[in-house]
């Protein structure tokens, strides 16, 4: 039979999928979008966006009911009652822990890009030499030079609002106006640039939410229920901004309920042809060909499809002659900071609900610092008055205390590090033969921990937020270590990284899989360190650069 | 910390409510695992079901703790059925049997207190009750140590309370202000003593 044919395929519609889609259809190529589950529909899909809180049953939380049908998601925030829908089930795709990881997923059209954190921050060359510097892993094939002009591009169309801050280890960018701190973050930001001298200072969030309109979108109306999708289009997502450039090409077409079992591999051509495809309703299977294959399915799913890939001609799958493949599972390790209560602000407040808080760049092992484990991390968080739910924890009942509940309380500030994670062969994923998902796909077996340079981050991570608060007049500081397990962060990455090296590496410097220069892997796989900035603006930008690279090698028929 | 500071804060603003509730008899979320595991047979044998009796007690004991003032109270936020609906599809079958077994305790130590129902005692009766209930509970769960001995049923009963009104339509638009679109971010201004506070979107 005749597969149907496209000048490219692209394997899930996340950020990363709505990046390639976009991109390569506006370069003239006829492309199939594939997403594993079911379509949502920009606005007209987002189904709580505009609902009262008052209207959910249990007011947003969670039930026991829910907790037996998702005993993954339950784990942490991600298990609640307004936008369940777009977490993927752990019953029907499950997967096998040989220690524990939390893989909290999202298999509809936009993927994670519905429910993502939206901070975006650059990496700067402090992250792509690290490797090289320190003997870790193998050396990133790319420098700062080579991606910044694809983080200009992609932040100009996804519209990130930030501040200029001139930092060498967090590069400015292509920015709209930022968001400004609130008054309580504007107070502690000052004392913490006098009592620092600038070497640590509190700048507002870089996030995907919009300050100024661009086609099609509102700018944001500070309603901050971003997760349940925004009616305004005001945060990226694969919806309000890829997917909508693509479907404007008329180049595009969007399969969802696409399940790709297999990458297909032409072992006298050395390319693969296209991919095979499981109807996740019908459970027909279908194959399309291609003359380019872009997996962006998300760091762990990407992986996966290569593990099953090609295994006539290599068992461990396409992609796998180095022998890493699947390897060098990382995320970012958080959960641990400070917090305190802040003084002499009781007769100002905030109008307006921002979807974003402050952030702390990176001090620690720069500029001279050095500290007994490697790399660094940052901090974000937020100032704010407290609510209600002060109350649990106070005496009271009546109606004085009833009257004074209702109004604002203390303003509190805290912040929480986001630590990078060392690439480490043994923190890997393979393939478990022994059980299988509900469609009849042997699932993933992940094996990965953090290490003794973690542990040792996670000192600083903690004290010297409590540091910074007492510098700065906070009182009641109190730490935290809320304990982390590789998954939380839900900033997976590596297990397919890029490289200088066939021999050590599954991606060239351009994402191609060394050993099919045709397909090319361009979310979190193909990470060779985390840094310790949010990570999927460098997906976008990535995948931006992959797609341009790979429409001229087409064009020269190098592929 | 009610700021948001990303996703995870951000949702974890609603968790962090009820979280309060669901860690109230077990701790941790690493925990509720084993709990879930619990439930499952308390979510088939239907565990929870509460009378008309009992709801009607639920919406006094909450009305006494958040009672109507310049504005409306717990009873008219419907918060006695709310507290039945959240016991029984949210708590563990041993947080159950404490709320349940607390509110024949409640009313025992009424009796005790002013020779009396809570459900026939003044206003003025009810409320030194409760301010003695809330005191105990308090002096409790401020000793408690670890989340393995069991939580006050005043505290679950006083927490159930609070959500279930400042959630409310009633609590979110009489006792707070809320503006579901604010439309923009005023990131500093003047806060007159006494005005309600502005209510999240949680």
């Amino acid at each position: 039979m005749q597969a149907q044919s496209y000048d490219a395929i692209v394997v899930g519609s996340g950020i990363s999928g709505g990046w390639a889609a976009k991109e390569l259809t506006e370069k003239g190529l006829r492309v199939l979008l594939l997403e594993r589950g079911k379509n949502v529909e920009h606005i007209k899909d987002y189904v709580n966006a505009t609902k009262a809180p008052w209207q959910y049953p249990h007011r947003g939380g969670r039930t026991r009911a829910m907790e037996l049908a998702y005993p993954v998601l339950k784990r942490d925030y991600p298990l609640n009652e307004k936008n369940l829908d777009w977490w993927a089930s752990d019953q029907d795709s499950p997967y096998t822990e040989v220690k524990r990881f939390d893989w909290y997923r999202g298999y509809h059209v936009g993927g994670r890009s519905l429910m993502w954190g939206r901070q975006s921050y650059r990496w700067s060359d402090f992250d792509f030499e690290a490797n090289a510097r320190e003997g870790i892993a193998v050396d990133w094939p790319i420098r700062y030079a080579d991606i910044a002009p694809w983080y200009d591009y992609v932040e100009r169309h996804a519209g990130i609002s930030g501040s200029r801050e001139g930092l060498a280890q967090l590069p400015d960018g292509q920015f709209q106006p930022p968001m400004p701190l609130n008054c309580g973050e504007e107070l502690v930001a000052g004392r913490l640039q006098r009592r620092f001298g600038g070497r640590r200072r509190i700048i507002p969030g870089r996030t995907a939410n919009l300050t100024q309109a661009l086609p099609g979108r509102s700018p944001c109306q500070y309603r901050n229920a971003c997760w349940l999708g925004c009616p305004f289009g005001g945060y990226f997502s694969t919806q309000s901004s890829t997917l909508p450039a693509a479907v404007a090409t008329g180049r595009l077409t969007l399969k969802p309920f696409a399940i790709v079992t297999e990458v297909l591999y032409d072992r006298d051509k050395k390319r693969a042809t296209g991919v095979r495809v499981l109807d996740a309703v019908t459970d027909q299977t279908t194959d399309y060909s291609a003359r380019v294959v872009f997996l962006c399915a998300s760091t762990l799913n990407s992986t996966w499809l290569l593990l099953r890939s090609a295994t006539d001609v290599w068992p461990g799958g396409l992609g796998s002659s180095s022998g890493e493949l699947g390897h060098n599972l990382m995320d970012h390790h958080f959960r641990v900071g400070a917090q305190g209560r802040l003084e002499g602000l009781d007769d100002k407040y905030q109008f307006g609900r921002p979807p974003t808080g402050f952030y702390i760049p990176r001090y620690r092992n720069l500029f001279g610092d050095k500290r007994d484990y490697l790399r660094g991390f940052g901090y974000q968080g937020g100032a704010s008055r407290q609510g209600w739910s002060r109350a649990v924890a106070e005496l009271g009942v009546g109606g004085a205390f009833k009257d004074a509940m209702a109004q604002p309380g203390p303003w509190s500030i805290g912040a929480t590090a986001f630590g990078e994670m060392l690439p480490n062969h043994a923190n890997r994923v393979s393939i478990d033969t022994s059980r299988k998902d509900k469609w009849g796909l042997p699932v993933l077996a992940i094996d990965c921990a953090t290490g003794e340079n973690e542990r040792l981050m996670r000192r600083d991570m903690m004290n010297d937020m409590a540091e910074m608060l007492e510098a700065s007049g906070v009182k009641q500081v109190r730490t935290y270590d809320r304990e982390y397990f590789p998954g939380m962060g839900i900033h997976e990455m590596g297990t397919a990284r890029m490289g200088r090296d066939p021999k050590t590496s599954v991606l060239n410097a351009h994402n191609q899989v060394w050993d099919a220069p045709n397909v090319f892997v361009t979310d979190g796989s193909c990470m060779a360190s985390t840094a310790c900035p949010n990570p999927s603006l460098t997906y976008m930008a990535l995948t931006a650069r992959a797609a341009d690279f790979a429409v001229s090698e087409l064009t020269r028929h190098n592929l | 910390m009610e700021s948001l500071i990303d996703r995870r804060e951000a949702i974890r603003r609603v968790t962090a409510l009820l979280g309060g509730i669901a860690l109230v008899g077990g701790g941790s979320l690493v925990s509720a695992c084993e709990q879930a595991q619990r439930g499952a047979a308390a979510a088939r044998g239907g565990a929870g079901t509460f009378t008309a009796r009992d709801i009607a007690l639920l919406d006094e004991v909450a009305e006494t703790i958040l009672p109507e003032t310049k504005t409306p109270g717990a009873k008219a936020a419907q918060v006695g059925p709310f507290m039945a609906l959240m016991v029984t599809d949210t708590y563990d079958e041993a947080d159950q049997a404490i709320f349940r077994d607390g509110m024949r305790q409640l009313d025992a130590a009424c009796q005790a207190m002013h020779r009396t129902s809570f459900m026939e005692a003044t206003p003025a009766q009810r409320l030194a009750l409760l301010e003695q209930l809330d005191r105990e509970q308090k002096t409790y769960m401020d000793a408690r140590h670890g989340d393995d001995t069991p939580v006050h049923y005043f505290r679950m009963m006083k927490e159930l309370t609070l959500l279930g009104y400042f959630t409310s339509e009633i609590g979110y638009t009489k006792a707070m202000r809320y503006v579901e679109t604010p439309g923009r971010f005023d990131p500093c201004v003047p806060y007159p003593p006494g005005e309600p506070a502005w209510a999240p979107h949680a």
